[in-house]
């Protein structure tokens, strides 16, 4: 018990966040165990960056528990805190410091903090020290601000939309880099995401965050292989009320489903594919309500 | 030294892809016993994908006994093919499947009714070359 608690990095339980009448996160449970990268998707408002934020201890709970390393972010601040990098948003810097001063004031505000690596990170692809931030390219801005939270060591790095500004090539460079650590040093990252097609090559865990719940999450590879899609003749059954019937969209003569039925042998007729990473994110992004019991309905106010 | 690629739209696992080239390449002689295979370190940072990812590749590539890691040197190809294929023919093998495939899609066979007519055929070839 104790390993397998030593093991997680990540652990909500019935985690609840409102910011005044509007619930941001509602009921989250999850684990992410030390190790993995993984990706949390959703729509803009699903509460991704609420979700973040309450992980780095910028946030605390309005119910339920968050634990990093098995420590709450928010009360034992300073030990679980050296442990975790962020990256916020649009990587922000001080845009009239210059590469050298971040770096600086970077091991001045951190336990720990290897200005080494950094250097020899930046120096590696080409940025200058003696630049101001601000002159820097956006791509150069997220490597100095990534080579900054790196230099922390951190066990757990978050990072909220890392790639949303970035080009093509910036982007890919971003992710060597961010593999590259993972590989040196083992670090355990979650990153938000809006694009879907990168995620396979990086990622091996997944939460898909909807409306303030977590829709799915888990081992990449384990729901790949729970799910699938069977395409067989049109049925007119209530297919809604099928718990593992994730989404069907029917045509004038055949019904295509997403289910989650573990590869058990579909019934006569019916013909299995297997569902790709993207579809199965879309899929339970348009049918938020499918995977569980369906009470949207607490949402209201009506306990307050 | 061996390169690697990763087609992001086909479909095919990323881990198995790796597989996939390392067993195509043993098979057509481009890579031979001794060869190493790249570092995990290597590919990360070439592919920007995910370490355990490949590490999951070369763990299947090891329980296949295609290759085998040496403690701190690195992964080796072990595997001698018993018979090695030419890439020409190769190619013309790899034709001649794609238009079997697109004679048996356009005479309304499919997916499950060719993978069936597939092994029964190859079960036959077996019994018939071990007879």
């Amino acid at each position: 018990m104790t390993t397998v608690m030593a093991d997680l990095a990540v652990r909500t339980e019935g985690l609840d966040k409102r910011y005044g009448r509007t619930w941001a996160l509602h009921d989250c449970t999850l684990t992410l165990p030390s190790g993995r990268v993984a990706a949390l998707v959703g729509p803009n408002g699903a509460g991704k960056t609420t979700l973040l934020r309450l992980l780095v201890g910028l946030l605390a709970p309005t119910r339920g528990s968050v634990e990093v390393f098995g420590q709450s972010p928010t009360t034992n601040t300073a030990t679980v805190l050296s442990r975790i990098g962020y990256l916020a948003q649009e990587h922000p810097l001080y845009r009239r410091f210059s590469v050298a001063d971040l770096l600086r004031f970077g091991r001045a505000c951190n336990l720990r903090f290897d200005s080494g690596l950094a250097r020899r990170r930046l120096d590696s692809l080409g940025i200058p020290l003696d630049r101001k931030a601000g002159a820097l390219s956006s791509g150069q801005q997220a490597q100095v601000a990534l080579a900054l939270a790196l230099a922390k060591r951190p066990e757990l790095l978050v990072l909220d939309e890392p790639l949303a500004s970035l080009d093509p090539l910036a982007r890919r460079e971003f992710l060597q880099t961010l593999m590259g650590a993972v590989a040196d040093d083992g670090v355990t990252v979650v990153f938000s995401s809006h694009v879907i097609g990168e995620l396979e090559r990086v990622c091996d865990h997944l939460v898909v965050l909807n409306h303030g719940r977590i829709a799915l999450s888990g081992d990449i590879e384990t729901l790949l292989a729970d799910h699938r899609l069977l395409v067989g003749p049109r049925t007119t059954n209530n297919l809604d009320h099928t718990p593992s019937v994730i989404e069907a969209t029917h045509a004038e003569r055949h019904t295509t489903m997403l289910v989650r039925d573990g590869g058990a042998p579909p019934a006569p007729g019916w013909q299995p594919y297997p569902v790709s990473l993207e579809e199965l994110i879309l899929g339970y992004l348009r049918h938020p309500a499918a995977h569980d019991t369906g009470h949207a309905a607490e949402h209201s106010e009506a306990a307050a | 030294m061996f390169v690697f690629r990763l087609d992001p739209n086909s479909g095919v696992p990323p881990y198995l892809q790796l597989v996939q080239q390392v067993r195509q390449a043993i098979l057509l002689g481009f890579l031979q016993p001794g060869d190493r295979l790249p570092l995990i370190r290597e590919v990360v940072e070439s592919l920007a994908i995910n370490p355990n990812t490949v590490a999951k590749a070369y763990r299947q590539l090891e329980h296949e006994t295609l290759v085998a890691g040496r403690p701190g040197q690195g992964t080796f190809v072990t595997h001698t093919p018993t018979a090695t294929v030419s890439p020409a023919t190769y190619t013309s093998l790899r034709r001649g499947l794609q238009s079997w495939l697109h004679r048996a899609y356009a005479a309304g066979l499919d997916e499950q009714a060719i993978n069936g007519l597939f092994s029964t055929v190859h079960h036959e070839a077996k019994v018939e070359d071990v007879a």
